[in-house]
């Protein structure tokens, strides 16, 4: 392998950067694609902070105790080998951001300063007031373009990835890409290609996430025979601002910081909230969990608030909403802590969160499935070995996948602010893996056949240009708006499998009508209607991948929840001490804690389940009561 | 309640003027479209209603409007456009406080890509001119950073919300799209890292960056910057902080031209 080998990253949020970073820091050349300036990718919009056993706040924390509570807030369907490495980087991982610039906040001592967040007990949470994933981010960004001013890295901003090249064996040696301001259709020859390209917050119509997180190039990689892991497990916030165009989050620090949750006790209660004495306030996930309180983990809270509205009809006026209220703590603290977000509410809802309880309600957030990966255990350490050239890849050789688009972290549900960190935690790995595996292969890349980049580019001009000529009755946008509106009713907190059923066939349906899709424009330049369609169609294959798991999932863990198949309430607090019950959680154990793996045939997803290897904790009853 | 409000809620739909250009070299014209009135919207609501039903008010379907646009919490900086005539981020733009027609129209200062997405690329070089950034070893585990007081840290942390929207460019009367002023942004940027305890060793170079062609002598004081920032930044200050580095470095060259250079200058804040 020449010194400076060419890679490329698609994706130019955490997990892009870092991973580009990786790279060029080892002195490689890297191209990174990116849907539009890096700057503005999702990543900037966390909010809450980033986890590193630090232990600076005198409570004994360890990175052993965040690999458990990471395991255990994910119920044992992680990946373990990679958590615990990824557990025993964070304090490393804060230090180095900290170096880079970070505007971290601070205690008077001048250290940094750690906070609470869900599914721990300790200040774990390192943040920048309530924008830390933009402070994150554009510290990266800033690496990267010092890079990038070195000649190491060039940006191509504005670019689509649309899928890979492969050689006759099937290695990825590049990519496609189109570029959305002139429509022009290249390759990108690459030792290794990483996707780093986010969520699929869009296939579920309103999330959280930029309207930019469609998923689109998962979903192909996936059609291109990548495996994709866990789809059914869909991180459903328990607080966000609900919006015509959005569901703005509002972070979990703010019931770190101290937010209370609750409702009138009165059903229907019309007073206003401040008119509401504190004794006919309902704090019910404080009754409920007397240890973690408001700071259970998400997949509980969220459950908890929508059973409150939609089975109890406690929802303030009877709708859908709660108070999240932080009134009682002092206006400065607030601002100097979480200012971003009370900014938020009061610019879009009007109301100052400092003086009247916020109104909120759970909003699709997070996938904690994405593209398989694989690692490479380090047998004494049990974490991925170093530079191993297995870390990060996915089932098509060269092609790899890092942050939310990889399944690996999170099990059945992601704890707050360990997303910031496995973005760039797998970029740590990542980058190196792919510089491993380049130097394993006995053909560069940039070497190979121009058949295959030809033959691969043809495809998608081809494509377009038959895309371009679509004249039929369906609006793109419209169809979108039908999966969203699907999948959120039926895919989200509450599952049921004939609804699942319907689901599958509703997606069927938009399939078979996007082929009558009229695709509005018919320009040669930012043709954002055609990308769209073509993005479209691998929403519909995502949206399939993740309502077929879920429909083949029958039993309840985290952030999947079917009533049908949940397991009784234990008879006792501890539910260990319930023989009864821990027998049947011993086989619901057995039965389900596997990898849900979906491999792309045209009739729909095929699903196998694999085994999770357990090196790091013994799996074990998940409560929080 | 506002007219604006009143006349919505009365007739149930809102009204738009917006600015069409196919192509950069392309003369350009508006199109008016009526969407429904939705209690909570926001320009980019009603943009994508359009994109559902990309049809004017004389009922020619036209192609759907291009705009940019990602987080829709004013955060990732892709939707500043000019609204009613004034500059400002598109998501954050609610309908209710908002006088019909509603026009909307690309920014002015940055060269036109199609409708209403411009291309800002010259903001991103200048954060390359100002070298924005802290030059760091590497990034293998050498412990934590230094130690910083709580009040820098709260004026550090003001001026990296900076979301590169282009805001206080496009009210800059400075500013052209011949011209290469840097602008208030990046000036803001350059006296972040010469605060930040480690980007302070090259607050020289940053400082130098803003002198000649396209520096900080450009800035005409007009002071529009601050007044159209959606975050509020302290851009006026930002720029006379770094007003007075440039100005006590152009005395030290004029002094002390035989002096060996310092490695670090002492940096504002």
């Amino acid at each position: 392998m020449a010194p400076a080998a060419r890679f490329t990253v698609v994706g130019g949020g955490l997990a892009g950067l870092m991973t580009t970073i990786k790279l060029a820091e080892a002195g490689h050349q890297v191209d990174v694609l990116s849907l539009v300036p890096v700057k503005r990718s999702h990543s900037v919009c966390a909010q809450g902070g980033i986890n590193g056993a630090v232990n600076t706040k005198g409570e004994g924390d360890h990175p052993d105790i965040h690999v458990k509570d990471t395991l255990r807030g994910g119920d044992f369907l992680a990946e373990q080998v990679s958590v615990k490495g990824m557990c025993h980087a964070a304090p490393g991982i804060i230090y180095l951001l900290d170096r880079m610039g970070v505007t971290f906040n601070r205690t008077p001592e001048g250290l940094l300063d750690f906070r609470r967040f869900g599914g721990t007990l300790h200040h774990r949470t390192a943040f920048a007031g309530a924008t830390t994933g933009q402070q994150l981010l554009y510290a990266l960004d800033e690496q990267v373009r010092r890079y990038e001013a070195e000649g190491k890295v060039t940006k191509y901003e504005y670019w689509e990835w649309l899928g890979t090249v492969k050689d006759d064996n099937g290695r990825c040696i590049g990519s496609v890409a189109v570029d959305l301001r002139t429509m022009e259709i290249r390759t990108f020859p690459a030792e290794a290609v990483c996707l780093a390209t986010g969520g699929p917050g869009i296939v579920f119509g309103r999330s959280t996430n930029s309207i930019i997180n469609t998923g689109t190039a998962a979903g192909r990689a996936y059609m291109e025979g990548a495996h994709y892991a866990n789809g059914e497990f869909i991180q459903v916030h328990p607080t966000s601002i609900p919006g015509e165009d959005k569901l703005r989050l509002m972070s979990e620090s703010v019931r770190g910081e101290g937010g209370r949750v609750w409702v009138p006790r009165k059903k229907g209660d019309t007073r206003a909230p401040q008119q509401i004495p504190e004794a006919e306030r309902w704090y019910f996930l404080e009754e409920k969990y007397p240890k973690y309180k408001n700071l259970v983990p998400r997949d509980v809270a969220t459950r908890e608030i929508f059973m409150v509205c939609r089975e109890l009809g406690m929802g303030i006026n009877g709708r859908d909403g709660v108070y999240l209220d932080v009134t009682h703590i002092p206006a400065p603290v607030l601002d100097a802590k979480i200012k971003g977000v009370m900014e938020i509410y009061e610019k879009f809802v009007g109301d100052d969160p400092r003086k009247v309880p916020m109104v909120i309600f759970p909003g699709m957030h997070y996938s904690m499935g994405g593209l398989y990966v694989n690692f490479e255990a380090d047998p004494k350490t049990l974490t991925p070995a170093e530079g191993s050239p297995k870390n990060q890849s996915t089932t098509i050789p060269g092609l790899y996948a890092a942050g939310e688009a990889d399944y690996a972290f999170h099990g059945a549900n992601r704890l707050g602010a360990n997303s910031l960190l496995s973005c760039i935690y797998s970029g740590m790995i990542g980058g190196p893996a792919m510089a491993s595996f380049a130097k394993s292969q006995g053909t560069s890349a940039a070497a190979m056949p121009e058949k295959h980049f030809q033959a691969a580019r043809q495809y998608w001009q081809d494509r377009f240009a038959t895309m371009l000529k679509m004249s039929g009755t369906e609006n793109p946008y419209g169809l979108a708006k039908e999966l969203g509106d699907t999948m959120t009713e039926n895919c989200t907190v509450v599952r049921y499998n004939d609804r699942l059923k319907k689901t599958i066939e509703k997606i069927r349906e938009l399939k078979d009508r996007w082929k009558n899709v009229n695709v509005l424009d018919t320009g040669n330049v930012a043709n954002r209607a055609l990308s769209y369609t073509n993005q479209l169609w691998n929403m519909f294959e995502l949206g399939e991948v993740i309502a077929t798991s879920a429909l083949l999932r029958d039993e309840s863990r985290g952030a999947h929840y079917k009533p049908d198949f949940s397991l009784p309430e234990p008879k006792t607090k501890d539910p260990t001490q319930d023989p009864e019950w821990m027998s049947l959680w011993r086989a619901r154990h057995e039965k389900w804690a596997k990898t849900t793996v979906a491999t792309y045939s045209e009739a729909g997803p095929k699903i196998h389940y694999e085994d999770i290897p357990t090196p790091v904790l013994d799996p074990e009853p998940r409560w929080y009561a | 309640m506002d007219t604006a409000q009143a006349s919505a809620v009365t007739t149930k739909t809102i009204t738009f003027r917006i600015w069409r250009q196919d192509d950069p070299a392309k003369p350009g014209h508006f199109d008016e479209f009526k969407v429904p009135y939705v209690k909570g919207a926001n320009v980019i609501s009603c943009l994508m209603e359009i994109q559902r039903n990309p049809v004017t008010v004389e009922g020619k379907r036209v192609a759907p409007v291009i705009w940019d646009a990602a987080c829709l919490e004013e955060v990732c900086g892709s939707c500043a456009m000019n609204i009613n005539g004034r500059v400002r981020m598109a998501c954050s733009a609610l309908i209710d406080k908002l006088e019909q027609p509603i026009t909307l129209e690309p920014m002015s200062k940055f060269p036109v890509v199609r409708d209403l997405t411009v291309n800002r690329d010259r903001m991103f070089d200048a954060l390359k001119r100002i070298k924005g950034w802290v030059p760091i070893d590497g990034t293998h585990n050498l412990g934590p950073g230094p130690r910083q007081a709580p009040v820098d840290q709260s004026v550090m942390y003001v001026l990296s919300t900076c979301i590169t929207c282009g805001s206080c460019l496009e009210a800059c009367p400075q500013v052209t799209q011949e011209n290469d002023f840097v602008g208030a942004a990046a000036i803001s940027q350059a006296r972040l890292f010469n605060m930040n305890p480690t980007g302070k060793m090259n607050s020289e170079e940053r400082v130098r960056s803003l002198m000649g062609p396209g520096g900080i002598q450009d800035c005409g004081k007009a002071q529009n910057c601050v007044k159209v920032c959606p975050k509020e930044i302290p851009l006026v200050t930002s720029i006379a902080v770094m007003n007075r580095e440039v100005t006590k470095l152009t005395i030290k060259d004029i002094f002390f031209q035989d002096e060996a250079p310092k490695g670090h200058g002492s940096g504002p804040g």
